[in-house]
C-alpha cells in the first residue's frame, strides 16, 4: 500500500479495470481505473447517464461489477454485502427514516452495531452538534426543512464514524443560496474529520469548488482526473473543455506542430498559434478552446507575446462585476468574452470592430 | 349544510337537492337490511317480524331472550369458540404469507410478476362455490378436510388476496432508498426489514389483515365443504339455525357481529390514523 507525504494511503479506494453492463451488451462503466487517496475529497463529475452514479452504486455495494475489482483499504469488496461494507452514504433525497426522530435516526447506525446506550447518545449529540442541530433531536424528518433534512442525512452518514463517505447528488434538491452554504459546510466537515469522501454531481461548479480532484465522466469513461485549477485551465480534450465552464470554440486544422506551439489554420483563413493537447499532426481536424476571461481588448492590458485577431461586437451585457461580451470572431457568432468592470475598462458599442487577443498558452488545440 | 350557490338556476337547485336525495336512498338501501335486525333482536316473540307491541314501544315487547340464549346455548358457544379459534390463526397466516408475497411481488425484477399477482388474487376473483369445490377434493386428498388445519388454510387462502392488495398499495408509496440507506448504515436485511419497511408499511399490513379476519369471521361457504361438525363456526350455525329451526337468536348473534365488525373498523381506523401522524406522512 503506498503512503503520500502525509503518510495516508495513495490508493485508499482502487477501482481496477471495472466494467459495468445492465443488460450484457452496452457497457455503462468501461475500464474504469481509479486510485482515491485517504481523506481526499474526490467529486465524479458529468452528465446523465455517464456513469458516474453506477460507479458510486458499485462502490457502496447496491450494484456489482460486471468486471474487473473494486478495493477499499487493499481488500477486494465485491462480494462483501452493501451492510457490511461500514461505507457512509448520502443519498440524493436524504433517505431519512419518516418513522423516526431525528435522534432515532442517527442512533439506528449505532444500534445495529450494537452500541451501548450512554456511548450511542454521546455519538448522536457529537453529530447534531457537528451539523449546528443540537436543539431538533426530537423531531420528526417531516417537521424540518430541505436544508435541515440535508443536515441530520449528512450527520447521520457520519455518526458511526466510516472512514468513507459517499455522497449522491446531496446538493440536488435545494436553494441555489442554501446549497452554495451546504457546499462550504460538506468540505469544511470533510476536512476536520479527515474522512475519504466520494461525491457525485452534475453541477460543475460544486465539483470545482469542493473536491481536492475531478473525475469527469462521459460515455462510461473518465474523460480527464485533475485537481479542478488544472481541470478548468488545462482541459485535456474538448468534452471536458466544453463541459467545465464556459468555452469558446473555434474550428480550424492543424497545419504545423513545433514543440509547444501549433500553428492552426481558422475555416475563414486565419492563422494562429496555439498550445496542442491532443492533436498530433498536421492535417488534423482541431477544435481551439479559449475561455472568456482570458480574452483582452483593452490594448494597454494586452501583453506583448499575445495573439490578436480582429472582432465585431454583437453584444455587450452589463452584469455589474463584469461585462460579457459576445463577439462575431472568425465566423463564429457565439464567441463570448468576460472582462472585468474595472475603473479604466472601456464599454463596446454593439457594431464596433475591436481587436482582441491573448496569449497562446490560454488558446488549447483539441479534438475536433 | 350550505345550499346550493345563489347563482344557481332552478334546474340546478332542483338537482342539488335531487342529488342528496338519491344518495340518501342508495344509503338507506344499502344500510336498512342490516339496521332492521337491531331492533328485532329484541324481539320478546319467537318471531322474525315486529309484534304489535314492539310497534307501540311497549317495553313488554321487546326482551333480551334471544341474547341469553346465545350465551347459554352450548351448540352457540361451541360455534363462536370455533370462529374465534380459526379467525384469528387465519389472519395471522394471510397476513405474514400476503406481506411477503406483496413485497416479493413489488421487486422490479421478478419475473412473470403479474401473473402470479393473478393467481394469488384468484381466490377473490373465482366464485366462493367453485373455490370451495375445489378445496373440498384437494384436501380430501391429502387428508385436510374435515380438520382444523384444513379450515385455516382455506381462510387464509381467502384473506391472501385481500392483503396482497392494501400492502401492494402501500408499497407504492414507499421509497426504496430507505432501505438502501438502512443498509449503508449496517443493517442486515432482516433488520431493514422490521425497523424501516415493516413499520412504514403497518397501515397496510392492518388494514389488509383486518380484511382478513372478517372474511374468515363471516365465510360459510367454504367452511361448511372443508370443514367437518367439529369446525362449526358462527355463520355455519347460524346457516344451520336458518334452515332448521327458525330462531331470532340468529338476530342477536348478527346483531354482536355487526357490533364487532365496526368496534374492530373504528379501533384500526384510528391507530392507523395515530400512526400515520406520528411519522408525519399525512399533515394534522
Amino acid at each position: 500500500m503506498a503512503l503520500d507525504a502525509g503518510n495516508r494511503k495513495t490508493d485508499f479506494v482502487v477501482f481496477d479495470r471495472v466494467q459495468k453492463s445492465y443488460d450484457g451488451e452496452t457497457l455503462v462503466v468501461k475500464d474504469l481505473n481509479l486510485d482515491i487517496a485517504q481523506g481526499e475529497f474526490l467529486t465524479m463529475l458529468g452528465p446523465s447517464g455517464s456513469g458516474k452514479t453506477t460507479c458510486l452504486m458499485m462502490l457502496a455495494g447496491f450494484e456489482t461489477a460486471t468486471h474487473g475489482d473494486i478495493r477499499l483499504d487493499g481488500k477486494p469488496i465485491n462480494n462483501i454485502p452493501p451492510h457490511k461494507r461500514g461505507i457512509g452514504m448520502v443519498f440524493q433525497n436524504y433517505a431519512l427514516f419518516p418513522h423516526m426522530t431525528v435522534q432515532e435516526n442517527l442512533a439506528f447506525p449505532l444500534e445495529v452495531r450494537k452500541i451501548g446506550k450512554d456511548e450511542r447518545e454521546a455519538k448522536v449529540r457529537r453529530a447534531l452538534e457537528m451539523v449546528q442541530m443540537q436543539d431538533f433531536g426530537v423531531r420528526r424528518p417531516a417537521q424540518l426543512s430541505g436544508g435541515q433534512q440535508q443536515r441530520i442525512a449528512l450527520a447521520r452518514a457520519l455518526v458511526f464514524e466510516p472512514e468513507l463517505v459517499l455522497m449522491d447528488e446531496p446538493l440536488g434538491a435545494l436553494d441555489k443560496q442554501l446549497r452554495e452554504r451546504m457546499q462550504f459546510e460538506i468540505t469544511r466537515l470533510a476536512h476536520q474529520i479527515g474522512i475519504t469522501v466520494v461525491y457525485v454531481t452534475h453541477d460543475q461548479t460544486e465539483a470545482l469548488t469542493m473536491s481536492d480532484r475531478v473525475a469527469v465522466f462521459n460515455d462510461g469513461k473518465i474523460q480527464q482526473l485533475a485537481e479542478p485549477d488544472v481541470l478548468y485551465e488545462k482541459p485535456e480534450n474538448s468534452f471536458v473543455a466544453q463541459f467545465i465552464g464556459e468555452n469558446n470554440t473555434l474550428t480550424g486544422t492543424v497545419q504545423e506542430i513545433n514543440g509547444t506551439v501549433a500553428t492552426v489554420r481558422l475555416d475563414d483563413g486565419e492563422i494562429i498559434d496555439c498550445t496542442p493537447v491532443n492533436v498530433s499532426r498536421p492535417g488534423e481536424r482541431t477544435q481551439v478552446s479559449i475561455r472568456p476571461e482570458r480574452v483582452e481588448y483593452n490594448r494597454d492590458r494586452l501583453s506583448p507575446d499575445a495573439h490578436t485577431i480582429h472582432a465585431e461586437v454583437l453584444e455587450f451585457i452589463y452584469m455589474g462585476d463584469i461585462f460579457r461580451t459576445r463577439l462575431r470572431v472568425a465566423g463564429n457568432e457565439d464567441f463570448v468574452i468576460k472582462t472585468r468592470n474595472a475603473p479604466d475598462q472601456r464599454r463596446l458599442q454593439r457594431g464596433e470592430t475591436i481587436e482582441i487577443g491573448w496569449l497562446p498558452e490560454d488558446c488549447r488545440a483539441l479534438d475536433a | 349544510m350550505a345550499g346550493p350557490p345563489i347563482y344557481a338556476t332552478t334546474p340546478q337547485r332542483i338537482w342539488y337537492y335531487g342529488f342528496r336525495v338519491l344518495c340518501g336512498l342508495i344509503f338507506f338501501f344499502l344500510i336498512a337490511p342490516i339496521l332492521i335486525i337491531i331492533p328485532l333482536s329484541f324481539n320478546a316473540q319467537n318471531f322474525f317480524t315486529f309484534t304489535p307491541e314492539m310497534l307501540r314501544l311497549d317495553p313488554d315487547g321487546y326482551s333480551l331472550k334471544h341474547y341469553r340464549d346465545f350465551f347459554t346455548n352450548p351448540d352457540w358457544q361451541q360455534a363462536l369458540w370455533n370462529s374465534v379459534r380459526i379467525a384469528p390463526a387465519a389472519t395471522l397466516l394471510a397476513v405474514t404469507l400476503g406481506t411477503l408475497a406483496a413485497i416479493g411481488l413489488s421487486q422490479p425484477h421478478v419475473p412473470y410478476r403479474r401473473a402470479i399477482m393473478a393467481i394469488l388474487i384468484s381466490p377473490m376473483i373465482v366464485p366462493l362455490i367453485i373455490s370451495a369445490a375445489g378445496m373440498y377434493f384437494f384436501y380430501s386428498r391429502i387428508g385436510l378436510q374435515g380438520t382444523y388445519l384444513g379450515v385455516v388454510l382455506a381462510h387464509a387462502a381467502l384473506g391472501i388476496p385481500f392483503v396482497i392488495i392494501t400492502v401492494t398499495a402501500t408499497l407504492v408509496g414507499f421509497d426504496r432508498s430507505l432501505t438502501r440507506a438502512a443498509a449503508s448504515l449496517g443493517a442486515d436485511p432482516v433488520t431493514t426489514f422490521f425497523k424501516v419497511q415493516m413499520p412504514l408499511i403497518l397501515p397496510g399490513v392492518i388494514s389488509g389483515g383486518l380484511f382478513a379476519f372478517i372474511t374468515s369471521f363471516d365465510e360459510v361457504v367454504v367452511v361448511i365443504f372443508v370443514g367437518s361438525a367439529n369446525q362449526q363456526t358462527l355463520p355455519w350455525q347460524m346457516f344451520t339455525g336458518l334452515r332448521e329451526q327458525i330462531s331470532p337468536t340468529i338476530l342477536a348473534v348478527a346483531t354482536i357481529l355487526v357490533a364487532i365488525s365496526i368496534l374492530l373498523l373504528m379501533t384500526v381506523e384510528l391507530l392507523r390514523r395515530r400512526s400515520e401522524r406520528l411519522r408525519g406522512m399525512s399533515p394534522g
